[in-house]
């Protein structure tokens, strides 16, 4: 189902020199158009689906459509994330709703700490330890095996 | 020539990748070379808070061993990873993975990714070693801790987004840096570097995929790993591995949706379209592939192949009895509130295992109408990939660290390739499935601390010949010098004199597909189809020289074209050389239709030669590390 830019929606992000759904794209397949400042996904058929396109636009002039060559058609899966959880609103064939909502992170984004607060018990380069260890593997020492 | 300026970067530490390994190598490598005065720089083709293969996020974390509440040993995932592969894994390399992998997923835990506890606020397993997750932003999570470790060092830490890399560079028999070229400005880059972490993840569409119209990104793996970390490797003359173990899973039909859940958490059956049980009726079928088809788990591959005996009987499709599970989980609960509750539960366990990271699957299931509750979901076998953290295990042959090694796997330093300064992890390095997402995020945190210990005893630039650098740029932006030259010729695309990136990988599919064992062929294949094959792709490899490239977008396209030939060439060969089927659901040897573990159970190693361009096939011993 590859993603599409409902025209209507799309301010190509106000001219700002990185438009969100360019910058994201992992396949780099959204262009903007500087003619008329809209946004296109440049080869539907290498999309893997992945809504990052979608999740990220600040005008939900984003959507997707399941890939014509096996879906049926009049389905839609929509995403709304916030910095805590996402909802989904899934919409059936026939017209049937079904809404989920799953948190997506326990802490404010930005604030991941790379150590978690733990320190390494060897500042030797050449140790097997890493830079947590071993007190992230919640042990005294790391396993090993007599050779 | 196109109007390229040459840009110059100089670093201690390069790490090519932004993705699992490539995040757990940065927060590693933060720590130690801050404490040492080195420099690191990091080079993503995407941006890393959502690239590689974990962008659109996961369900679970795959690897996780409990060490401190004795659930499970390295020793035990030893076990697990030797049977499962048909007893060819480094068992070095996997004890190291299994005794480090708790202290990182304990990391992604305090870096905010949710994992599920239970009320006595255990983890929630989907199985003996998975974990359920709310994974929706676990790679946003990880790049985010990785980012954050860079910034501790200020000036000595450097991130490139959007920088497609393309070759290795080389002092000599040492790595001396990359090259590669933005994909947003008329920019190419010359990375300079004292060792180079190539964690450019694995490969997909060296295979024809099953869909090929809009669908032809629907790959289970995502399209846009291209096998970048297999030619970096390969090109700069390391040795490789396992190059024939191809993975392909079997998932929801046509959407590629996961089954894990449905499997281990929901424990539901796969039948063929007669009802039949194939894991029971053809259990006679596991005694050909034992001592592995008789032990416990069943090895992914021969899971795939009994189901693949169904199909070609003609006994497809394959289900996944859904609505069995529910109701049996549905019928465990007393009728009433609880069981309203149970049942709202398990749909949404079911839909968020899609919606987490194959969200398509959810598209294809609402647009059929499907109710999981009411009937069961198509499953098949996808088309082969390289993913060698995943149940594959192709990738560069690495030392293991000198603690755990035998002296015939360690060669100074640990995720060290046989090539001086090259350092590979997660899908690039070889032998050491099963680590998964979170297993090749400490396995580049292992890798990146082998780096910079490789640094510190070599700590002199490299010499870098600018002479070469120049004509692998005019290498590199030829495909848009060749279009520009002849693009006027005729109307469009059919032109005689340059082939386009999206044909070449047609061509390149059609002959993997064709005779090395695709979906058309049943992932049959045989020593006269490879040979074809390798002829064939002696010709393409030949027309890659006349990749024709509009814009930089398609120059992109045209390298990975020639990236996943390269690894398309390394499977061919190293197929042709083992001569028995020793993961039948994987691919089958028609003319050896047996495993054969007097002569076969070794690894096969791979070498081109960057001097001579020859290839070097060779056996390798498995040395057990425990028994
Ligand atoms: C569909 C699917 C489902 C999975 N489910 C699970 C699961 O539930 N649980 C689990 O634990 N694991 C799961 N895995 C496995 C997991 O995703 C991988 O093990 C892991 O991502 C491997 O890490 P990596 O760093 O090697 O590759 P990736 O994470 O794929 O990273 C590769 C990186 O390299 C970059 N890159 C590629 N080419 C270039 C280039 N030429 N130049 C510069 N950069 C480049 C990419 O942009 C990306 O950043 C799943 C994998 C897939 C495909
Ligand atoms: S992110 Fe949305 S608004 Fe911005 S350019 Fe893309 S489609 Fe348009
Ligand atoms: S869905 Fe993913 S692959 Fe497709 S255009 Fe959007 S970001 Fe790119």
């Amino acid at each position: 189902m590859p993603s599409y830019v409902i025209m209507e929606k799309c301010d190509g992000c106000k001219g700002q020199d990185k438009t969100a759904c360019l910058h994201i794209c992992p396949n780099d397949l959204m262009v903007l158009n500087k003619d008329t400042m809209k946004a296109y996904n440049r080869a539907p058929e290498m999309c893997w689906e992945c809504y990052n396109c979608v999740k990220i636009c600040p005008q939900q002039a984003m959507d997707v459509r399941g890939y014509a060559d096996f879906v049926p058609m009049g389905a839609s899966v929509v995403p709304l994330r916030g910095s805590e959880d996402i909802m989904w609103t899934v919409k059936f064939r026939n017209g049937s709703l079904k809404r989920f909502k799953f948190p997506i992170r326990t802490t404010p984004e930005g604030s991941a700490v790379p150590d978690g607060g733990w320190e390494t018990a060897s500042d030797d380069i050449k140790s097997p330890l890493l830079f947590t260890e071993p007190g992230s593997l919640g042990l005294s020492e790391l396993s090993t095996i007599k050779k | 020539m196109a109007q390229y300026e040459t840009v110059e970067v100089t670093t201690d530490l390069l790490i090519i990748g932004g993705g699992m390994a490539a995040c757990g190598a940065a927060v590693e490598a933060a720590y130690w070379a801050k404490k040492n005065g080195l420099k690191v720089t990091v080079i993503d083709k995407a941006a890393m808070d959502r690239s590689g293969a974990v962008a659109m996020g996961l369900s679970a974390l795959n690897m996780y061993v409990g060490i401190k509440d004795g659930e499970n040993t390295p020793e035990d995932y030893v076990h697990y990873v030797r049977q499962d592969l048909m007893g060819i894994s480094r068992e070095d390399l996997v004890y190291d993975i299994a005794r480090h992998i708790d202290g990182t997923v304990h990391l992604l835990e305090k870096w905010g990714l949710p994992i599920w506890k239970d009320e006595n606020g255990a983890y929630v397993h989907e199985g003996r070693w998975q974990l359920m997750i709310n994974g929706e932003s676990y790679k946003v999570i990880v790049a985010e801790a990785a980012k954050n470790a860079l910034a501790t060092m200020g000036d000595d830490a450097e991130i490139y987004e959007r920088v497609f890399i393309v070759e290795p560079l080389m002092d000599g028999d040492r790595v001396a840096g990359a090259v590669g070229f933005s994909v947003r400005e008329e920019k190419f880059y010359v990375f300079k570097a004292k060792a180079v972490m190539p964690l450019m993840g694995g490969a997909v569409h060296v295979f024809k995929p099953r869909s090929t119209g809009e669908g032809l990104g629907r790959s289970w793996y995502p399209p846009f790993n291209s096998g970048s970390s297999a030619y970096f490797t390969l090109r700069s003359g390391c040795e490789m591995t396992c190059q024939e173990v191809r993975f392909i899973p079997v998932r929801f039909k046509d959407a590629y949706g996961p089954v894990g859940a449905w499997f281990l958490l929901f424990k539901s059956r796969a039948t063929n379209a007669l009802g039949g049980e194939y894991m029971v009726d053809r259990k006679e079928e596991l005694n050909n592939w034992k001592p592995y088809g008789l032990a416990k788990p069943i090895p992914a591959n021969l899971r795939n192949y009994l189901g693949m005996l169904d199909v070609n009987e003609g006994k497809g499709p394959l289900f996944m009895r859904t609505e069995e599970a529910m109701k049996k989980i549905i019928e465990s609960v007393p009728e009433g509130k609880e069981r309203k509750k149970k049942v709202k539960e398990v749909e949404a366990e079911a839909w968020e295992d899609f919606l987490d990271m194959t969200i398509s699957q959810a598209i294809l299931w609402a647009g059929s109408n499907i109710a999981p509750e009411e009937k069961p979901s198509e499953i098949a076998a996808c088309e082969p990939y390289f993913i060698g953290s995943h149940s594959g295990a192709s990738g560069a042959w690495l030392s293991g660290p000198e603690d755990l090694s035998p002296s015939d796997y360690f060669w100074g330093y640990n995720r060290m390739a046989t090539v001086k300064g090259i350092f590979c992890a997660g899908d690039a390095s070889g032998a050491s499935s099963h680590k998964f997402s979170d297993g090749s995020h400490v396995e580049g945190r292992i890798a990146a601390k082998g780096a910079l210990a490789f640094i510190m005893d070599n700590n002199t630039q490299p010499n870098v010949d600018m002479a070469q650098v120049e004509e692998l740029k005019k290498k590199i932006l030829n495909p848009l010098d060749l279009y520009e030259e002849h693009k006027a010729f005729s109307d469009g695309d059919v032109n005689p004199n340059f082939i386009k990136p999206m044909q070449f990988m047609f061509r390149l599919q059609k002959i993997m597909d064709e005779y090395v064992g695709g979906v058309s062929s049943s992932f049959t294949t045989n020593k006269p189809s490879l040979d074809r094959a390798l002829e064939l792709l002696a010709f393409l490899k030949e027309d890659s020289e006349k990749l024709g490239a509009e814009d930089v977008h398609e120059l992109m396209r045209c390298w990975e074209n020639v990236q996943r030939m390269w690894q398309a060439e390394a499977h061919a060969r190293t197929i042709l050389f083992r001569e028995e089927t020793r993961w039948p659901g994987y691919y089958f040897r028609a003319d050896n239709p047996k495993m054969d573990e007097q002569n076969w159970k070794c690894f096969v190693n791979c070498r081109w030669d960057p001097g001579t361009g020859e290839w070097e096939m060779m056996k390798k011993d498995i040395i057990p590390l425990i028994d």
